[in-house]
Parts: structure tokens; C-alpha cells; sequence
């Protein structure tokens, strides 16, 4: 019967297909789809340039992609991974203890955190206390105690705000952006109120857990991991406030704008010197251990921190990176050169 | 119509029974009634699914159809033999390493050598593609005979300055200028003159673009709570108050001249295959700065203002470069040609140089291996079940469960494919192989119930006579029975593969969801599908990739389409009616 020999065909390319995953000649990259826009372009590059297989760059979050990455060494594991955060100690010990005991960290660059919204309306400026006040699920109460947010529209947060109803569209839980607009707008925010100060010096658990939960009664809309649906939402309904990645809002200049936070613009100077508040540094890890095994990605963590690349006016940049000041570059180039590795001391909790 | 209710009715008329009565004629005139009223919410229903398939489909049209389309700039390139090839040896590595990126930027300061210093060039570079690039490198390496030559070559323009010339950076308006207009200065310092309307217009034109910043600052001041409460408050008053009054003052008297910044819409003057860009505007001159210089001794008569919409702050593609593009185009320099890349190529981080032939070939991949898989596993069950297997609890079980698989959400498939193939069997990732056989998971229920359901209609007294000549029950199936049920169980396979084809859950969990350049060759290397394709692209930030997206739905359908026009063709072809 001819389906009888497909099928044994096939079962015979299974097994010859088991065989060829034990040799890999192609990079494979996970992680953030905060970075994934950088990394792509890289791998094109190098693609185009160097004479290899353009890498594999998988989307799966930042978190996702550390578990993939931490999980062994070998080529059934990927060569790398893309952080929009710096790895986590709890990450660097379970990389130990699956043996990826040697990472490469690079700097790739800054993204700024942006709250933006329709350029119909007139700039809008915000406090870190305000955006807390108007998005926490908890809020302190007239006597301090933290009640529900009673909050609806923006002038019951701060007379001097807009009397339009909150409205805000940002990220899920699952993913990178989520915890750096909580550890870089949320955090700070409660700690600019009084009120929460005192709370985190009486109660750290309870402070702690009142800027990790964002409300959940439809003021704060999850509108997934696609940040151009954000804006088109944006567009359509110009009372809303929208939170993504600095490369968004720089290609959409011509329908949103950024809001300024604690009364600093997002642009490519104020994140580049971290002046803007929300802006964060964002990784790609190197399995020290691949390279040599798998060709080419020795020349993927050079590329990455070129000149030409991340530099001043590099083709990063074009894509909306907010490139390292030069030292610090070059300081990632001389690392890179001399293979050095990650020790895990100083990671965040 | 057969209506089962009409013989008693005529039997009781024919009892002596009035049903010409008042009453008779009421409860016939409601059940038309109802019948009516049924037709007209059918209708309506055929009329609202109709509507919103329409509109997706017009959406999709519209924003897809224009990526079919690339504007290429038509240059005469100097293949220079001191850049492409410096040592003059014809060797083919170096022609592969020379910088073909030169080679343009020497054809574009041949058009506008006022374009000198180190970001005029950037801006330069800016507007071309590196795939122009990558095409002058490729027409070297095919026949090194042109070094030396001066060539028209078409160069892809680059996705911005692409959009600009779509009109989808700012709507463009031209306003034909009437009568001579008077040009004094040179350089960054020039005035303008006419008596004619342009000018008029364009300064009425910046003042209501003024007006309409004021109500935005007014109904914002209106949102505020009255003055007087909170410091704060008075403050942002105040702020929005002033900022308000300064625009009025610049609109009260529609004849004072305005000074333009990069906030406002930019005006461009077309004159003498030159522009010139206006800083200043008043109602019969203007002062301008040259941004491509215009032929000397050409005609003053014939010229125009350009409005640019959108602010120049507010847009990628700056007044210079906008100038130089439109110089091109007036210059016959860009052409509108069809985008053969798109079919070509893999994917790219450059929207103008991104394809969907990867995800194409990947898609072909995936769907092979779930055909071969799923057609003789789904057919054999579906044998099995239908024509040999005992009828008991066992089997009765095993066909609850294949019902129950036809409605599992696909993604748990995914997880069962990483449980199992990835980590258990260890598959390589992102190989079509994978996704094959998670997707051929997916749809063998479906093969299984349709070939259960056209091995039932074959009817039995087939099967009966060539059991009844004496063929065992074995060639019964396979003679007999088989071929005729063939037609449906082929309609059932196409539609289970158009569901496959349109599948992305599933492959995310095995990494089929990825960047991926390399057009894959074998099952095994690393590919995606033309639906997650859509779905990478859709999340992109660069504007040029929504239309990419659309552009690939539009492929997606089309085939979605062929596969489905092909199952009701064969079942129409060979369907026999008992």
C-alpha cells in the first residue's frame, strides 16, 4: 500500500531527524518581545554579512526566554536570550544548577517605558504618584489606610488633571513591560505619597503588594503583548492613555504623543542618560559554552555591540534603540573580545 | 410546500367544519405571518453576515492590495571601477565586499548637490533601500562587464520615504500659483511675491490649523475645575489660558504674516524643477530657504505651493528629504512597480524587503507532513471503526473521545506536541516536522468523523452484493465501498487542512513563532507559517508592515480559498446520490 510506505518513510525521517538535532549550525535566539525588533535586525545582519545561517529569534517573553535559556547546555537549547531587564538571581541560580554556568551579559541599549496617547489633545504631564493614584488596586484613603481605588477620571486624582475618565491600555502580567512600568513608574510613584512611605516603613509587605497589583475593575485594560493594537486604540479613542516600548512611539510620532513623567519628556536624551524615570536597560545573555559549537555566534555577540550596530547612529537606532553612551559601549566590546562572564553578584531580587 | 396539517383540516371541512370563519382567517393570516416575519429575520441575518464579511474583506483589499506595489527610484548608476572594483582585479570576493552603498549615494549628489555635509548625506542614504544595495552588488557579480558603465538602474526606495510618496506619511495639497511670482536672495534668504491667491490660501490654511490647536487647549481648559480651588489648578489654568490667547492673537488678524516652525504644516514652493521651503508667509510674500536648488533662468510662472499636512516634528520624513522625493518624482525619477519580492523573499526586518516566500514553503512543509500522516492513519481508523471493529463499550468509548478531540482547544495540542515531541522524543524546534505532526494531531478527529460519515452513506446493498458474489468482507471495503466513499472523505480531508493551514496556536508552543530568514528546504529545518507570519509582523512597529500584514492575509485567503473551492468541486465532480 503506498500510504503504508509514506508512513514508513516518514517514520524514518523522524529518526534521521533525531540524529540531526545532535549538530546545530544555525543560532537560536528567545526571549522579549521587547528586544525581539533589535535582536531580528541583528540576526539579518549577520545573516547578510557574516557568512552564516541567520539566527532563529523566537518572541517569548523575557521570563519565558530565561527559562528556555536556563534549562541546559547542549544544542537542543538556545544560544541566547533577550532580556528587557537584567536577569534575575533566581534565574542565574537556576542556570547554575542546569550547568549554563557561564553567561555573557551584553548592554544592547535603553527602551524608554512611555505612557502615550492621541496627539489631538494638548501635552499632558504626569507624576509617578499621579499614574500610581490613578492605575494601584489599593490607594491610601483620606485617613491613610489603603482603601479601594474610589478613583474614575484623572481630576479626582489631582484637581489639575483633565476631568476625563481613566482609561488605560498597557501590557499583561506575562510580560516584560508589565514588570518594568511596575518597578519603574509604580514603585516610585507610592513611594513619592506620604502616606505609602509610612506604610513602607510600618508594613513592607503590604506596601510591596500594594504597587505589584494593578487594578482590576476595566480602568486598567490588558490589551495584550501587540503594542500596535495599543495604538490604534489610541487613535480611536483619544481619552485614553496607552503604556509601550519607546520604539512604538517614536514610529507613530505622527498620532501620539508621550506623556511627560515627573516633567521630563521621553526622548532619546532623557532615556539615554536615565533622566526620564521609566527609562530601563535592556539584555541579550550569551551561553559562553555554544560558542565555537555553534558557528557564528562569537560574531553575533560582536555584531550586537558594534559600532555600526548599537553605536551612535547605528542601524539600531534607526529601529528606535536607544543607544549606550560610548564608554559603556565599549567597555560591552571589550567584554565581548575577552569572553567575560557574568559572576551574579548585584542581580535584582 | 407539504404541509403535513392540510389533510385534517380538509376532513374536517369536509365534517361540516367553517373554516371560512372569522377565526379560521385570523389563525391563517398569523401563521403568514410568523412565516413572514421568519423570512425577513432570516434575511437579515444572511444581510448582517454578508455586511461584516464585506467590510473585512474591503479592509483588507484596501490596506493589502498597496504591498503588492513597491516605488523604486530610476537612477543612472556609475558602476565607478575605483569603488566596485579598486584593484582591478575582477576578483569575485572582492566585488562581493566593495561598497555598492557609494555607487548610490554618488547618483543621488548627481541630483542634488546641495546635499554635502555628513547628515544631508545620512538623509540621502536614508531614502534608499539596502536591498537597492544588495540588487547593484547582484547585477556586478552577473556580468562583471558593466564596471565602468553608467546604467539606469530601478532602486527600491526605502519603506519611509515609500509611505511619503503613498501620501500615507501627510496628505499632500497643491496649490497651482497664478500669475509671476518674484524671486529675490539665494540660499537660506530669499523672498518671495505674488499678487495672486496661493499665498492667501496658504496663510489661511496655517490659520485654521492654529484655530483648530486653540480648541484643543480650550476644551481641555473646559475638563479643568473652575479657578479659584487649588493652586495647581490655577496654574494649568493660567498655562492653557495663555497658550490659547497667544494663538488667538496670531489668528485674530487673518492678514498678519506667520512665522512657520517644524509644529506647524510645512509649505513647500515648487518652482523651476526646484523647491524652496517657506520659513515666513504673508498674504502676498513669503520668506523661504532653498532646499533643492531650481534650474537658473526657468520660467516664474509656472510654480505651486505645496501644503504638507502633518507638521514636520510629527513625521519621519523630513522637509529636505520630502523635497528631494518630490524633485524625483517630478523629475519622472520614481516609478511605481510590482512588488515581486513579496513572493520572493524571506522575511526581513525592512518592511520594503520582507516576503512571505518562507512562510509559504514552511506552510507547504507542515501541511505534507500532516497530509501523510493524517490521511492514512484518519482513513485506516475510520475503516477500522466503521466496517470491521466490534460494537462494544470499548469502541463506543473510543468514539466519544475521537468527538471530544474535534473540539479540544488547539493550543493544548501545542503543549502536548512540546511535552512529547520536544522534550520527550527531542525534535529540533521550529521544524515544519513538528509542527506537522502537532497539526496533524489536530485534524485527524476531524479526518476521521468525515470519512466515518462517507463511508456511512455508501449504501449497504453495495457492499451486500460483493459479499454476495463471494469477495471477502475485506475486498468488499477496499473494491467497493471504499472508491465510492472516496469524494467525502477527500472534502473531509481538504477542509481539515484548510483548518491546518490557518492554525498558529499550536506552533507557538513549539517555537514555530520566530524570525526567520532562511527559505527552509527539509522538514527539519527551522521554519514558520504563513498565519504566524501575519501574526509577527501585525505586532511590529514599523508602519510599512500593517500593509505587509494585510498583503499576507490577502495570499492566506486566497489559498484558504482554493482549498475549500477545491472540496466542493470535487464533491459536486464525483458525489453520486443514491
Amino acid at each position: 500500500m503506498t500510504s503504508f510506505r509514506s508512513t514508513a518513510l516518514l517514520a524514518l525521517a523522524l529518526l534521521s531527524s533525531t540524529g540531526l538535532a545532535a549538530a546545530r549550525d544555525q543560532i537560536r535566539i528567545v526571549g522579549s518581545s521587547t528586544v525581539y525588533p533589535f535582536t531580528t535586525v541583528v540576526a539579518e545582519q549577520l545573516g547578510k554579512t557574516a557568512g552564516v545561517k541567520t539566527p532563529v529569534v523566537e518572541s517569548t517573553g523575557t521570563g519565558g526566554g530565561m527559562k528556555l535559556f536556563c534549562d541546559g547546555v547542549g544544542v537542543q537549547f538556545p544560544d541566547a536570550t533577550n532580556a528587557s531587564r537584567r536577569m534575575k538571581a533566581g534565574e542565574f541560580e537556576l542556570c547554575q544548577k542546569n550547568g549554563v554556568k557561564d553567561i555573557m551579559e551584553l548592554m544592547i541599549g535603553y527602551d524608554g517605558l512611555t505612557l502615550a496617547f492621541s496627539k489631538k489633545n494638548p501635552p499632558l504631564s504626569l507624576t509617578r504618584a499621579q499614574v500610581f493614584l490613578a492605575l494601584a488596586k489599593n490607594v491610601p484613603g483620606p485617613d491613610g489606610k489603603l482603601i479601594p481605588n474610589p478613583y474614575k477620571t484623572w481630576n479626582q486624582v489631582d484637581p489639575s488633571l483633565p476631568n476625563r475618565p481613566i482609561e488605560v491600555l498597557g501590557p499583561p502580567p506575562t510580560s516584560g513591560t508589565r514588570d518594568s512600568f511596575h518597578e519603574l513608574v509604580l514603585e516610585p510613584g507610592a513611594e513619592q505619597i506620604p502616606a505609602m512611605k509610612a506604610l513602607k516603613a510600618a508594613d513592607r509587605k503590604a506596601f510591596d503588594a500594594a504597587w505589584k497589583s494593578i487594578r482590576e475593575d476595566g480602568v486598567y485594560v490588558e490589551a495584550g503583548e501587540n503594542d500596535n493594537v495599543i495604538v490604534q486604540k489610541l487613535e480611536a479613542n483619544p481619552g485614553a492613555i496607552g503604556i509601550f516600548g519607546y520604539s512604538f512611539l517614536e514610529e507613530n510620532v505622527s498620532k501620539v504623543q508621550g506623556v511627560k513623567l515627573d516633567g521630563v519628556e521621553p526622548n532619546e536624551e532623557t532615556i539615554s542618560t536615565l533622566k526620564y524615570p521609566a527609562a530601563r536597560e535592556m539584555f541579550v545573555y550569551v551561553k559562553k559554552a555554544h560558542i565555537g559549537v555553534v558557528p557564528g555566534l562569537d560574531k553575533f555577540a560582536q555584531e550586537f555591540v558594534s559600532n555600526r550596530a548599537a553605536g551612535d547612529g547605528g542601524y539600531l537606532e534607526k529601529k528606535g534603540l536607544v543607544p549606550v553612551p560610548k564608554d559603556r559601549l565599549a567597555n560591552s566590546q571589550a567584554n565581548v573580545a575577552n569572553l567575560k562572564v557574568m559572576t551574579g553578584e548585584g542581580l535584582p531580587k | 410546500m407539504t404541509d403535513p396539517a392540510l389533510p385534517p383540516v380538509m376532513n374536517r371541512a369536509a365534517a361540516g367544519v367553517d373554516f371560512d370563519s372569522a377565526e379560521a382567517r385570523a389563525r391563517l393570516k398569523k401563521r403568514y405571518r410568523a412565516e413572514a416575519r421568519f423570512k425577513a429575520l432570516g434575511l437579515l441575518a444572511v444581510l448582517v453576515t454578508a455586511a461584516f464579511l464585506g467590510f473585512l474583506l474591503v479592509d483588507i483589499l484596501r490596506k493589502g492590495i498597496p504591498s503588492f506595489f513597491e516605488y523604486r527610484a530610476t537612477l543612472q548608476i556609475t558602476f565607478d571601477p575605483a569603488v566596485v572594483d579598486p584593484k582591478g582585479t575582477r576578483d569575485v570576493a572582492d566585488l562581493r565586499g566593495a561598497d555598492y552603498q557609494a555607487l548610490v549615494r554618488a547618483a543621488l549628489q548627481a541630483q542634488f548637490p546641495e546635499a554635502t555635509d555628513r547628515r544631508a548625506r545620512r538623509a540621502l542614504d536614508s531614502m534608499i533601500s539596502s536591498g537597492a544595495v544588495d540588487d547593484l552588488r547582484k547585477a556586478v557579480l552577473a556580468d562583471p562587464g558593466i564596471i565602468g558603465q553608467t546604467r539606469v538602474m530601478p532602486l527600491l526606495l526605502a519603506s519611509d520615504a515609500d509611505l511619503f510618496l503613498r501620501q500615507r506619511e501627510t496628505l499632500i495639497t497643491r496649490l497651482k500659483g497664478s500669475g509671476p511670482l518674484q524671486v529675490q536672495g539665494e540660499g537660506s534668504n530669499i523672498t518671495l511675491r505674488n499678487g495672486g491667491a496661493a499665498f492667501r490660501v496658504a496663510l489661511a490654511g496655517t490659520k485654521s490649523f492654529l484655530a483648530e490647536r486653540r480648541r484643543a487647549l480650550l476644551a481641555e481648559l473646559a475638563t479643568l475645575p473652575p479657578a479659584g480651588g487649588n493652586a495647581s489648578v490655577d496654574a494649568k489654568r493660567n498655562e492653557l489660558e495663555q497658550a490659547a490667547n497667544a494663538i488667538q492673537a496670531r489668528i485674530t488678524d487673518a492678514n498678519a504674516p506667520e512665522t512657520l516652525t517644524d509644529r506647524e504644516p510645512s509649505l513647500l514652493v515648487s518652482i523651476g524643477g526646484g523647491i524652496l521651503k517657506i520659513t515666513e508667509i504673508g498674504p502676498n510674500d513669503a520668506k523661504a530657504t532653498t532646499l533643492v536648488a531650481p534650474r537658473p533662468g526657468s520660467l516664474i510662472t509656472d510654480w505651486s505651493v505645496l501644503t504638507l499636512r502633518v507638521p514636520e516634528t510629527n513625521r519621519r520624513v523630513n522637509d529636505a528629504v520630502s523635497a528631494w522625493l518630490e524633485t524625483l518624482a517630478q523629475r519622472g525619477m520614481t516609478e511605481k512597480a510590482f512588488n515581486a519580492r513579496f513572493f520572493t523573499n524571506g522575511d526581513s526586518r525592512e518592511p520594503e524587503l520582507a516576503g512571505i516566500r518562507g512562510a509559504l514553503i514552511g506552510s507547504a512543509l507542515t501541511l505534507l507532513v500532516t497530509l501523510l500522516l493524517c490521511v492514512p492513519i484518519g482513513v485506516a481508523a475510520a475503516i477500522y471503526l466503521e466496517e470491521f471493529a466490534p460494537k462494544n463499550r470499548f469502541t463506543d468509548l473510543l468514539e466519544v473521545n475521537i468527538n471530544n478531540l474535534a473540539a479540544v482547544p488547539s493550543i493544548v495540542f501545542g503543549l502536548l506536541g512540546l511535552a512529547v515531541f520536544l522534550n520527550a522524543f527531542n525534535l529540533p524546534r521550529s521544524a515544519p516536522l513538528v509542527g506537522g505532526l502537532v497539526l496533524a494531531l489536530l485534524v485527524l478527529p476531524t479526518i476521521i468523523i468525515a470519512s466515518r460519515a462517507a463511508l456511512k452513506a455508501v449504501p449497504p446493498s453495495i457492499k451486500e452484493a460483493a459479499l454476495g458474489i463471494g469477495a471477502s468482507h475485506q475486498q468488499a471495503v477496499f473494491h467497493h465501498v471504499l472508491p465510492l466513499a472516496m469524494p467525502g472523505i477527500m472534502t473531509g480531508t481538504i477542509i481539515g487542512m484548510a483548518h491546518a493551514l490557518g492554525e498558529t496556536a499550536p506552533l507557538l508552543m513549539i517555537g514555530m513563532v520566530a524570525f526567520i530568514v532562511d527559505i527552509p528546504g527539509a522538514i527539519t529545518e527551522a521554519a514558520t507559517v504563513l498565519p504566524v507570519q501575519i501574526f509577527l509582523w501585525s505586532d511590529l512597529p514599523e508602519l510599512a508592515f500593517q500593509s505587509r500584514t494585510a498583503g499576507a492575509i490577502i495570499v492566506l485567503l486566497g489559498f484558504l480559498l482554493v482549498m475549500n473551492a477545491a472540496a466542493v468541486i470535487l464533491r459536486r465532480m464525483f458525489e453520486r446520490r443514491w
